[in-house]
């Protein structure tokens, strides 16, 4: 018997990811088309994740140059790069320990790139100011979320430390709080009114957590993921007062906040917000905000950075996080450098800014696009409802599966939506993830996949969809 | 009392008691009678195993240098005109000079735009193409597959084969991983459970690279802690790891056994022997194998070799090879690339039951993927330059240069520090540091202790601010009681290394005359 059969029990139960199921098949699928064997399709599209680059969207040139030059300072010898390319370059090495990106440069951080992050956000909070001693780098806001969550979650109490999630909920974070040893309580989100957050549903969700764990924390995901919506600044307000009568610790996720599209929608900040309802919230409220070089127009997803904001944490236990992060040091500096592009893009007068415009714009109305020909699509497919998207990098239709169907995935060992996952990768190519992945309600199912990739992989996907989806109704009506 | 007051009594005392229970601070009252609000998260209601966690590398010795650096910046007067940060294994920092070759691909990767400059040679070029092949998108900005880029894995088997004489290696087992520490806490994490007397003890060697024993704090593991022989240039001892294991099993379940070699800080370079001796202890005891061999190519002295944990055991034959669970780590940090800002690394996982290894692949996926730039970078460590390719001279010439220097240094290190009277230094056999011991008078000790420091924390502050050299004490690494020790890296270039040691040497004779 092996020595390792006894692991953790919190690795042990973090739930089996149903895109494992798909994943697998996927690949088995690429393997068979390499081999040769005829297929309805040349080859996988996979709109699962948000993850753009892979999805015919292009890195951003002005980042990819100061990248470049960074990783091999000879290029900034050449007239080939612009000239702003070059200084930032010239600006970010000279920021290095020994003018090296192969440095760690961590304490934890190159403290001229938080000053960055920290100018940004109060330009971006109207002026609500933000200091760089709360700013702290991470490894993409899922390792922050970690992290964060292990600094609150006691996993030897019992009982259990409580963490309020909403549902439907993207998978990373729901393992991450099951990897630590605490609960996740979830509060549903109203699909029928756009996936909206309502109070009453937090304090049912509080109160299903009496005798079975111990809440100490609320998190938030806005603009949502997987469901599109994006807060009003009432609904913000409704949930810091929450969060205020019910101690609980705020976390909030944003890292879609570049991702709005909604008619009168804007993304503000929860710290904005806060900051906006003063005394006692703004001063008592423990919140921490996440964002991520992963998503916006960057979609550097592979580069493994972002930043945490803390605000109104304990001084001591601010020291701690600050502990635990130095001791992990894993930000890669490339990261770190992509973070300060980020929060720093060329401004009007650049010689880089017509470009930067011209690409960002580009994708900002493929986005636009995206949105509006999904939502039209989709809601023409009978049995399918999809609410407006309003933010973020998702769809996520509710698709009503016939009892034939739902009958024959029990079969197949299977939860509904994942049958319909795998049938619809198997007979068009197309990856989308099942809505059982995230928490769904009992007895709804979902699909979700990206709007972040281009016009082209888009329509594409809703055509194989619709074939796809029309004959499926048959099959199984 | 009537009644009602005493069921108020109750209510209020029930009431703040479940508040108690629920580990909430209670409302406090400030002085002018204003409720002031606790935090919901304070230093009593944080996970109590965050607070265990010490590092001592950037413990409070380099947050003082840090703000030395910035007083000297701001122009205030000091007995010396820069800190040397001698105390963290960053090459580039010290001025190494990064791999020409590595950098190229890696621009390409960034950029491909370049691939049409011709000043890229074109073996460059093609390494860089075949890398973003295997990107989504031709990205090195798409997630990968959680354990890695396959045909990075595919490349770094290939080259534990090549490295260990043909023994095979599937590239399933391979985990690319955040840097070797990700590596390593990951199988920590997985590996600890249980409680109280069956709660999981991991050995390391003291002295240790203290990321092991802040996982440990951190995981809430029993740390079982077995001695390196310093008489004996910091061998491992075998009767010592059989003592360390037996006190250990009345408390806790011995279930890992952790081994870095070459060591950290020690420099040691484990002999077959011992590393065959070590296999055999892990066979009968039946304890989890970590070998940390990050700095694989960092061997110096003469009759020294390393020799890697994976091929000494399948060397023994299958009463070994075929039983004993081992994972080996590797990284871009070290060796004569010293890509430490990467973050590049990977973890090999023998023997390993194919349950758990689901399980250790559903536990990396949480965190998606490890940096791509530092997969890329990982698969140009494994697979270099070739004879007869465009690049192969100059990558040779480079590589060279620098792990000589690495050895010259070490030599250099070690001849100086024992030329100074209550120093002794241990042959810098490898890795990137020396651990000499120290001698502290009485005196020193008495002041240290009343100040509630450590001896040679105190010794080494003092350092830092008469000569601005920033050291770490051995105090953050572990040592027998009462033997003092200092970790100083062999990073800076000869000629700073030099003065360096000078320096000390200087220091150390003040220091023993003042507190004589």
């Amino acid at each position: 018997m092996s020595v390792l059969q006894e692991i953790s029990p919190n690795v042990k139960n973090i739930k089996q990811s149903e895109y494992e199921v798909l994943a697998s098949r996927a690949s088995q699928i690429e393997k068979e088309l390499s081999q040769g064997v005829r297929k309805p399709y040349k080859e996988l599209i996979d709109v699962c994740w948000c993850d753009p680059h892979s999805v015919g969207v292009k890195p951003l040139t002005f980042v990819r140059q100061v990248l470049a030059a960074c990783v091999y300072p000879q290029l900034m010898k050449s007239h080939e790069l612009p000239l702003d390319v070059r200084q930032r370059a010239q600006w970010l090495l000279g920021r290095c320990d020994g003018g090296s990106v192969g440095s760690y440069n961590a304490q934890p951080c190159i403290p001229e790139i938080i000053e960055k992050v920290s100018e940004f956000t109060t330009r971006r909070d109207g002026g609500v100011p933000s200091y760089p001693e709360n700013i702290f780098i991470s490894t993409g806001s899922q390792w922050a979320i970690m992290d964060i969550l292990n600094v609150l979650v006691n996993s030897e109490a019992s009982p259990k430390t409580g963490v309020l999630t909403p549902a439907p909920c993207h998978v990373t974070s729901m393992m991450s709080i099951t990897a630590l040893g605490a609960a996740a309580v979830p509060y549903y989100l109203t699909e029928e009114q756009g996936w909206t957050l309502q109070v009453e549903e937090l304090q049912r969700a509080l109160e299903s957590a009496k005798g079975v764990c111990n809440p100490v924390a609320l998190y938030v995901i806005n603009p949502g993921n997987p469901a599109g919506l994006v807060q009003s600044r009432k609904s913000m307000q409704e949930v810091i007062r929450f969060a205020s009568e019910k101690r609980l610790f705020l976390l909030a996720d944003e890292v879609y906040q570049d991702f709005v599209y909604g008619e009168n929608r804007e993304f503000v900040s929860y710290k904005r917000v806060l900051a906006e309802m003063g005394p006692p919230y703004s001063d008592t409220v423990e919140l921490v905000s996440f964002h991520s070089t992963s998503k916006g127009f960057m979609g550097e997803c592979g580069m493994r950075g972002g930043y945490v904001e803390l605000v109104n944490l304990d001084p001591a236990v601010q020291k701690h996080i600050f502990k635990l992060i130095s001791k992990s040091s894993c930000t890669p500096v490339l990261a770190q450098m992509a973070l300060d592009l980020m929060v720093n893009p060329p401004q009007p007068g650049d010689p880089s800014y017509p470009l930067y415009n011209q690409q960002t714009q580009h994708i900002k109305n493929m986005l636009a696009q995206n949105v509006k020909t999904t939502h039209e699509v989709l809601n023409s497919l009978p049995g399918v409802i999809s609410q407006p998207v309003e933010g973020g990098a998702f769809v996520f239709p509710r698709v009503f599966l016939p009892p034939k169907a739902i009958q024959k995935a029990e079969e197949e060992g299977m939860q509904p939506d994942t049958f319909y996952c795998v049938r619809l990768l198997e007979e068009t190519g197309v990856l989308c993830c099942p809505g059982s992945e995230f928490e769904q309600k009992e007895g709804t199912y979902h699909i979700r996949f990206c709007i972040t990739a281009s016009q082209d992989i888009v329509k594409e996907v809703l055509r194989h969809l619709t074939t796809f989806h029309t004959k499926f109704m048959k099959d199984f009506s | 009392m009537n009644h009602g007051t005493a069921l108020l009594w109750k209510r209020r005392a029930l009431s703040s008691l479940s508040a108690t229970r629920r580990g909430l601070p209670k409302e406090k009252m400030t002085e002018n009678g204003v409720m002031s609000r606790a935090k919901v998260l304070t230093i009593d209601t944080i996970n109590p195993t965050v607070k265990k966690v010490e590092y001592a590398v950037r413990g409070p010795i380099v947050q003082r240098a840090v703000e030395l650096e910035r007083e000297l910046s701001q122009g205030m007067k000091k007995p010396f005109a820069e800190v040397i940060k001698a105390n963290i294994g960053d090459a580039h920092a010290m001025g190494q000079q990064p791999i020409t070759f590595f950098r190229q691909v890696l621009a390409l990767c960034s950029y491909p735009e370049l691939l049409s400059d011709n000043t890229f040679p074109e073996d460059a070029k093609s390494r860089a193409c075949r890398i973003l092949q295997s990107c989504g998108g031709h990205s090195m900005g798409s997630y990968s597959a959680s354990q890695g880029i396959d045909s990075v894995r595919k490349d770094v088997a290939r080259y534990i084969e090549r490295r260990d004489g043909g023994v095979p290696c599937d590239p399933d087992d391979i985990y690319l991983t955040t840097g070797a520490s990700d590596g390593i806490v990951t199988m920590l994490k997985l590996l600890v459970s249980g409680e109280g007397a069956t709660r999981t003890g991991v050995m390391i060697s003291i002295p240790q690279y203290p990321l092991y024993s802040a996982a440990l704090a951190e995981l809430g593991a029993v740390q079982i802690n077995y001695y390196l022989n310093e008489d004996k240039c910091w061998s491992m001892d075998i009767p010592e790891l059989q003592r360390a294991l037996d006190e250990a099993r009345e408390y806790c379940n011995p279930r890992a056994l952790c081994i870095i070699n070459p060591g950290n800080p020690t420099g040691q370079v484990q002999s077959r022997e011992c590393i065959e001796d070590v296999i055999r202890f892990a066979a009968k005891e039946r304890l989890f194998l970590m070998a940390d061999e990050v700095y694989q190519d960092n061997v110096y002295a003469d009759g020294c070799q390393f020799h890697s944990f994976k091929k000494v055991l399948f060397e023994m034959g299958p009463e070994y090879s075929e039983t004993v669970e081992l994972a080996s780590f590797h990284s871009t940090s070290k060796c004569y690339m010293g890509e430490c800002g990467f973050r590049g690394g990977y973890m090999e996982i023998i023997n390993m039951d194919n349950e758990v290894k689901a399980q250790l692949t559903k536990l990396v996926s949480v965190r998606l993927c490890p940096p791509v730039p530092g997969q890329a970078l990982m698969d140009l460590v494994v697979n270099p330059p070739q004879p007869g390719e465009p690049s192969y001279d100059s990558f040779i010439k480079e590589r060279t240069a620098t792990l000589s220097a690495l050895a010259e240094k070490a030599k250099l290190t070690e001849q100086v520090l024992n030329t100074v009277q209550g120093i002794s230094c241990n042959p810098v056999q490898g890795a990137m540091y020396s651990f000499p011991r120290i001698t502290i008078p009485e005196k020193a000790v008495k002041e240290a202790t009343e100040q509630g420091q450590q001896p040679d924390m105190f010794y080494c502050m003092k350092m830092l601010e008469e000569t601005g050299i920033c050291l770490v004490p051995g105090s953050g690494f572990g040592q027998k009681d009462g033997t003092y020790h200092f970790r100083m890296t062999i990073l800076p270039p000869t000629d700073k290394l030099k003065i360096l040691l000078d320096k000390v040497k200087e220091f150390h004779q003040k220091f023993t005359q003042q507190y004589s």
